[in-house]
This record gives C-alpha cells, structure tokens and sequence, in this order.
C-alpha cells in the first residue's frame, strides 16, 4: 500500500476518508443516540435528486446535492414535525420522492450522465481536489457548529419534550441538526456513495458506544474508528481489486459484529464465573 | 387574593380529534399547596400536567401561571416526567442530565455557568444523589432514577414541582424515602403530584383532587359525605372495579 502512495489518487483517496470520519464520527454520534438512522437514510437517498439536479442544471453534481439535501432535510423535518402523518411514513415517502425527483433530472438531460454509478455507489479514488476542498469546508461548518450548540444538541437528543418545558428551541435546532445530516451526507457521497452513507453513519458511532458512556468521547472515538475502518477498507479494495466503498462498508460491519459478539461471550463467561466460583 | 394562585385553570376543555379529555376543568393551586390528583389511567392526568406546562393548548378555557400564559411562566416550573419513557442507553451522566435542567437560565450559545454548576450540586445533594453524579443515567436503579429526575426538576429552582406517577417503578421501601424528600421540598414551592396509586398519594399530600375527564376538586383531602357524592360521579370506573378508594376512607375520614 505504500508504494501506492506515491499516486496523487492515492493521497487524495486518504485525505477524503480522513475527512469523511471526521463529519460521520461527530454527526453519526447523534444519529445513533437520538435513533435518527431511518430519517438519515431518507435524506441521503434524496441527495439523488440533488446529483440530478446537478446534472441537469450543468453545475457539480456534488453542489447540486449540497443545496438540494439541506431543502430536503429542512422539508422532511417541517413534514415530521408539523403534520400528523407518522414519522416513518413521512420518511418512506421523502426518501422515494428524493429519488424519483433525481431519476427525472437525469432523464431530462441530454446525453448520458457520467459518473453516475460512482455517486450510487461511491469511488474514493476518484475524488477529485476540488471535492475535498468541499470536504474541508464542510468539516469546518460541522466542527464549528457542534462546538457551538453541544450543550443545546445534548438537549434535544437526550429529551426533546423536557427541552421544551427548559425553554430549548426544540423544533429549530432538530432541523438544524437534519441540515447537519445532509452536510455529512455531502461529504460521504464522494467515499461511500449515495446508498452506502447511512453505514458509515452509524457503524463507527456505534462501535464507539461499545467502549463509553460519554457522548464527546463517542465522538472522538468514532473519528478514530472511522479513519482507521476507511484506511483499512481502501487497502483491502486495493489488495483484492474489489469495489472501495463496499469494502469499507462490509469491512465496518464485521468488525462491529465481531466486537458485539464478543462482548455477548465475555458476558456470558462472567455470568458461569459468578455463577460457580468453585468450579476451578 | 388575586395573584397568589401559582396555577389557575378556568373551564378548560382539551379534545383530541374530537374526543373529550378535559371537561371544564376549574383548579386554582397556591403557593403552598401539596396537591395530589388521583384517577384511572386515561383520565387526563398528564394531559392535565401538559396544560400547565403549556405543551397541551386548550381547545378553550383560560390557563395562568404565575399570572402568566404557560408558556411564558415554564422557567418558574420544575417537571418530573414518567420516567419509563426515556432512553436507558442514552450516553449521559446523572451530572449532565441535572445540569440540563438549568438550560432556561444558561441560555442558548452559552456555556452552563459556575452557578448553573453549584445549583446541580445542590439539587442533587437535596435528593441525596451527589455521590452518583459520574454514574451513567441508566444504569440507575427506579428510585435512583427518580430522585435524579427531581433534581433536574428543582436545579432550575421553580416555584411549581409537577411530578407525572414518581413512583411507578420504586419499589415501596424506596417511596417513603420519595414523599420524604417531598415533604422537606413542600415549604418552598407548590407540588403537583399526579398518580393512579391512591394508597400512597393520600398519606402524604395535604389535598386530593380526583380526575376522570372532569375534576372533582374542594381544596382539601377530607372526603366528607357531602365531597363524596360530588367526587363518586367522577371516578365511575375506578369505583366499579375495586375496592381502593374505600381504603382512603377508612384511613382518612
């Protein structure tokens, strides 16, 4: 792996997981403990519309989903929040509108739209610097604003109803942290692809909650897990010429399987031990 | 004596797709009132507490709290939920969780305070909880739980404590110990408690108010003959099915 390092895809491909743990470890963090999962998998689904969107319009498909997923996270939020359809309904119905919105931009463009399987499907080593610019960018907006709403973002996770009797703007800052969702969905987009986001949304976050009990070191430690399950998927796809983003993906939930496996043994054995101390 | 009263509920009627669940619900609380609300499950009683709260706006009827709309008094008013509903593996200290209840005083963008932090010691010192402040809050026990809620509810030093069946899931050892801390609390603020465990409601606070849709309510716990007939055409269902509410009879008239 490290004589192929010396290629600039190469370098790039690393800065971009690098970026992408960052984004998905903090916001994967809250999509986990609030079990936001199924609306975070409706809003990146609708970032299709956006790639699209971005194909049709003759801009940066990456730019169109920026814009297009902040309008429909900010939507699928209004429709949860303020009408009386069932929050998994409304997520249902946005994701597939999300999508379909994206299938009739593209058929409306002429010619054929390039690149599109590896917004599906995600090619980190195709990401090209000006996305990591993008990348960067994002990061920064995520980090600044987490550090600047921790306190409100703990408070509407843990107990929106308790929020609102403490006076938290309840309604405002879960659409704030949905625009979040969509920004990581931006950054991931480029690694993962457009359908696999939602694993690295939630896998390294949730094998974070395995070691702590305490939400800023989920974070860190879910960054950490991030980088090092991207850097370890990208060198397996580059050993066994296999499809990047997937074998992050597969490589993420093993791991986590394994890990919750063996916490189940550990707990068991314990439970014999206690159970029969004079059994040796 | 107007402007005593900390709530003041004057014929409020809450439907719910067309459904009564309020009835013209008259209840002035004072500043140094215990009240206790008893009735069948569904009967309105947390809906009654989300009224105060302002979470639940009347379909008519005149709320005041502290002589204001609900939502504009809820920083004078401390809730303690039914606390089976929260998330056990949420990752969050008894600390943090305290500390939550000061966010009306920190305000948004700020950082909590020293003092934010003093009164999260304080309240959890008043339930008898500091030493568990680094625990994580679901590994807490029903009545360690509970008394850790109170704390999040008096951290924000209200002059109104509604507390939504406290003592559901603590086992009874544990509620003496609850209505003791009630007790000492009672002197500087009005508390609501609301439950459908009459047995042990109606030892500790000074009145009972009985809720089945419509309240039935005579500012006081002594159930004369006359209070009796009044509240025994509310609780049609509870009095059907058993014998309880003759224990408080018994016990207290």
């Amino acid at each position: 792996m490290l004589d192929a390092l010396q290629y600039e895809f190469m370098r790039n491909a690393l800065i971009a997981g690098a970026l992408a743990a960052i984004a998905c470890g903090i916001i994967g963090t809250y999509v986990v403990v609030k079990k936001m999962v199924s609306v975070s998998g409706a809003i990146s689904h609708s970032s299709f519309g956006g790639i699209g969107l971005g194909y049709f319009v003759g801009i940066s498909p990456v730019l169109g989903a920026l814009f297009f997923t902040i309008a429909s996270a900010l939507g699928m939020g209004l429709v949860i929040k303020r009408t009386r359809l069932p929050e998994d309904t409304a997520i249902g119905i946005l994701w597939a509108m999300g999508m379909a919105i994206g299938i009739i931009f593209i058929g409306l463009t002429p010619g054929y739209a390039p690149d599109l399987f590896s917004y599906l499907f995600g090619n980190i080593l195709a990401v090209p610097f000006s996305d990591i610019i993008l990348m960067l960018i994002l990061d920064a907006v995520i980090v600044a604003i987490v550090a600047a709403l921790y306190k409100e973002f703990l408070a509407v996770s843990f107990d929106e109803e308790f929020g609102t009797v403490t006076g938290v703007p309840v309604e405002a800052l879960y659409l704030l942290m949905l625009c979040m969702v969509a920004l990581t969905v931006v950054v991931l987009i480029r690694v993962v692809g457009i359908i696999l986001v939602i694993a690295l949304l939630t896998i390294p976050a949730a094998l974070a909650r395995q070691f702590t009990n305490d939400l800023k070191k989920m974070m860190l430690l879910s960054i950490v897990f991030g980088v090092v399950l991207t850097f370890a998927g990208l060198w397996l796809s580059y050993e066994l010429d296999l499809a990047s983003g997937a074998t992050i993906i597969l490589l993420s939930g093993t791991v986590l399987l394994v890990k919750l496996a063996l916490s189940r043994l550990r707990g068991r054995a314990k439970i014999k031990e206690t159970a029969s101390p004079e059994a040796e | 004596m107007p402007g005593k009263d900390v709530v003041k509920l004057e014929d409020v009627w809450v439907q719910y797709n067309g459904v009564p669940i309020l009835e013209a619900i008259n209840l002035p609380i004072e500043q140094d009132d215990f009240l206790g609300i008893i009735g069948p499950n569904g009967g309105g009683k947390t809906t009654l507490l989300k009224v105060i709260l302002g979470l639940v706006t009347p379909t008519q009827g005149k709320v005041s709290i502290l002589g204001k709309p609900p939502e504009k008094s809820r920083s004078k008013i401390g809730y303690v939920p039914q606390h089976n509903l929260f998330d056990r593996e949420f990752p969050i200290s008894v600390w943090e969780a305290v500390l939550m209840g000061r966010f009306g005083k920190a305000g948004l963008f700020r950082r909590y305070s020293s003092e934010d932090k003093k009164a999260t010691q304080n309240a959890l010192q008043t339930v008898g909880m500091l030493d568990y402040k680094s625990r994580q809050l679901g590994k807490l026990s029903g009545g360690e739980l509970q008394r850790v809620f109170i704390a999040r509810a008096l951290v924000s030093e209200p002059k109104l404590l509604l507390l939504d069946e406290p003592t559901a899931s603590v086992d009874p050892a544990m509620q003496t110990e609850f209505y003791e801390i009630l007790e000492r609390l009672k002197q500087q603020m009005a508390i609501v408690l609301v439950s459908h465990d009459i047995s042990a409601i109606s030892i500790y606070v000074d009145k009972i108010a009985c809720l089945n849709r419509q309240l039935h309510y005579h500012g006081s716990k002594e159930l004369t003959p006359e209070i009796l007939e009044a509240t025994y055409k509310c609780p049609v269902q509870m009095i059907a099915h058993g014998f309880v509410p003759h224990r408080v009879l018994k016990e207290h008239a």
